[in-house]
């Protein structure tokens, strides 16, 4: 394996992604909503609003919580109205939304990676290069997990500071992260990055354009907005038991969709289809 | 004979269809060697075979002795190949699609910037070098493209329609780079092309194709012997010679027809050895001889009598 030339053909598709501004506009614009105006949404949104509302909302929250596994409910014990508003929305309500990130960015990187090179005619110089298929693979696949992560770390980090600058009055305290978030950066992110870009690449042998990429492996947030739901409902909580379980799922089906990729990627089926 | 490429029944089947169907030929140390023929006529499959991207349906090619269906990572390590279209990365600088290729190709680090400054330099890119390329000229684009395919120094070098595309002055421009190259380097190029003008300037020998098979192979030479077994010889005189001159050259052994129309006489020879024969015949006859050419065929000639000979 020649790792110098999986690095040269990672750094290529980066250093090509980044011009394509298609790609990167919701790369940066989610983020910031994400990181920055939503927990300064929820965390300053209790601190100006009457308490009677939060009552209100409280209401509401105190038959989700009766749902809750007794461990969560530990951790809203003792709280004011306002800090339990902002430890439900910012730490438990918000926290399945930030896996969109990860599985974002490994689609676009992959969509423009795989199919975008394909469709600007550029795939055929690199086929008669000396690279070996499983080179040519890492490297396209590394192009996309490893900046999906970085950026859903870099994500998480500016969140982590947004949500304990704002609701420090509130608290008093630096409170964030809860020990839920750590399997959700460390566990489930990887392997929701590692799922769109497989995902994608297994897509990108059917599809002619990066749009059509990118728009089917974007169909994948579907999972994500299940475990809104599901926490919505008090179906599924992502305590770390069930982070763990998830992502132990999520890992072997990127086993599964990586091996297929792999086997489908071929100089000879991708030449055929020049 | 150091023959570096070697092929023998050579087949490649997409579904019902022949693209390349049992062709045989070798390429030997240093030739230019084209391969001609209309689009969809298996030249392209024909590279792509040759460099292992794709597996042979049957038949056998070495290329330096190796099987490039099992050592394609070996063969593409010392081939260049400029693919029809120029498959550069539009988004990078000229530099940065260089520098890329060259790390693929396993140049080495300490080397790899000195070797893409020679190449911008040979090509008369570096004052683009840092310009993406999306801002070149096609011409541009084609120079940068035949400077990705010999980055590596590679002793085999395989040239899909390199001026396809290309204006009158961009294509003399890449064809003067080629001719160069073969005279200075010694490098054997593989030509694959439509261009028979290009071809004829540029080929030791061609192979000509249709339809997947291979319809002849030689040089011009040849290829005219093959097809016309011929020679016709034009001869022009200082004053208009006289009436019976066709009519006495008739009667010389080898000649099989002549014909005069005003100071300009076309002779039909059986070979050209008949030649000397005629000129002695014409002078003794008191004919005032200005210019005696042996007529060539072209390329073009040799093509098209090919081509219509398979329809």
């Amino acid at each position: 394996m020649n790792w110098r030339s999986i690095w040269a053909i990672a750094r290529k598709d980066l250093k090509e992604v980044r011009q394509n501004k298609v790609a990167w506009g919701p790369a940066i614009a989610i983020p910031l909503i994400f990181a920055i105006l939503m927990p300064i949404l929820f965390s300053v949104l209790p601190q100006v609003m009457p308490v009677e509302d939060i009552q209100r909302e409280l209401g509401d929250m105190e038959t989700l919580m009766k749902n809750l596994p007794p461990s969560i409910q530990a951790i809203f014990e003792g709280l004011k109205l306002e800090q339990m508003f902002v430890l439900y929305m910012t730490a438990f309500m918000l926290a399945p939304l930030f896996l969109i990130m990860p599985l974002m960015f490994s689609s676009v990187v992959g969509a423009d990676s795989f199919v975008g090179e394909r469709e600007r005619k550029t795939m055929e110089a690199l086929l008669y290069s000396p690279a070996t298929d499983m080179e040519l693979f890492l490297g396209k696949v590394l192009a996309a997990v490893i900046p999906s992560i970085a950026l859903s770390w870099l994500t998480y980090l500016v969140y982590i500071i947004a949500v304990n600058v704002a609701s420090y009055e509130l608290f008093g305290r630096i409170w964030f992260p809860l020990p839920t978030w750590w399997p959700l950066m460390f566990w489930l992110t990887p392997a929701f990055a590692l799922l769109g870009i497989s995902a994608t690449v297994l897509v990108s042998s059917r599809v002619k354009t990066f749009m059509e990429a990118y728009q089917l492996s974007g169909s994948l947030v579907v999972l994500v907005l299940a475990l809104v739901l599901g926490q919505v409902s008090g179906v599924l909580f992502l305590g770390v038991g069930t982070v763990m379980i998830l992502g132990t799922l999520i890992w072997i089906v990127d086993g599964v969709l990586i091996y297929l990729s792999i086997r489908n990627f071929k100089r000879s089926s991708l030449i055929a289809k020049l | 004979m150091n023959a570096i490429i070697e092929v023998n029944q050579l087949k490649r089947v997409f579904g019902q269809n022949r693209a390349v169907d049992g062709i045989t030929f070798h390429v030997e140390q240093g030739e230019v060697f084209g391969l001609l023929g209309p689009n969809g006529a298996g030249k392209t499959t024909t590279v792509r075979l040759l460099n292992g991207i794709l597996p042979p349906s049957e038949g056998t090619a070495r290329i330096f002795g190796l099987d490039p269906a099992t050592h394609g990572e070996d063969i593409r390590r010392r081939t260049g190949v400029l693919t029809e279209t120029p498959a550069l990365y539009e988004r990078l600088s000229a530099r940065e699609n260089l520098e890329f290729f060259a790390t693929l190709q396993g140049i080495p680090e300490a080397d790899l910037s000195r070797r893409v400054d020679e190449m911008l330099e040979f090509f008369e890119l570096a004052s683009r070098a840092k310009d993406k390329v999306e801002t070149f000229s096609k011409g541009m684009k084609q120079r940068l493209a035949l400077a990705r395919a010999l980055i590596h120094k590679p002793p085999l070098l395989f040239l899909d329609e390199p001026t396809s595309g290309l204006d009158p002055e961009a294509a003399q421009q890449v064809n003067d780079l080629i001719a160069n190259l073969t005279s200075a380097n010694g490098q054997t190029v593989v030509l694959a092309t439509h261009n028979l003008f290009e071809a004829q300037r540029l080929c030791d020998r061609v192979a000509v194709m249709n339809k997947g098979r291979i319809l002849a192979l030689g040089s011009l030479k040849e290829l005219s012997r093959k097809l016309w077994h011929v020679t016709w010889v034009d001869i022009t005189f200082h004053v208009k010679p006289s009436e019976n001159v066709a009519g006495s050259l008739k009667a010389l052994h080898g000649v099989i027809q002549a014909s005069a129309e005003g100071e300009a006489l076309a002779v039909q020879v059986e070979n050209e050895d008949v030649i000397p024969e005629v000129i002695r015949h014409l002078v003794n006859t008191g004919e005032s001889i200005l210019r005696v050419n042996p007529r060539d065929y072209t390329l073009e000639d040799i093509y098209f009598a090919l081509q219509a000979g398979e329809a």
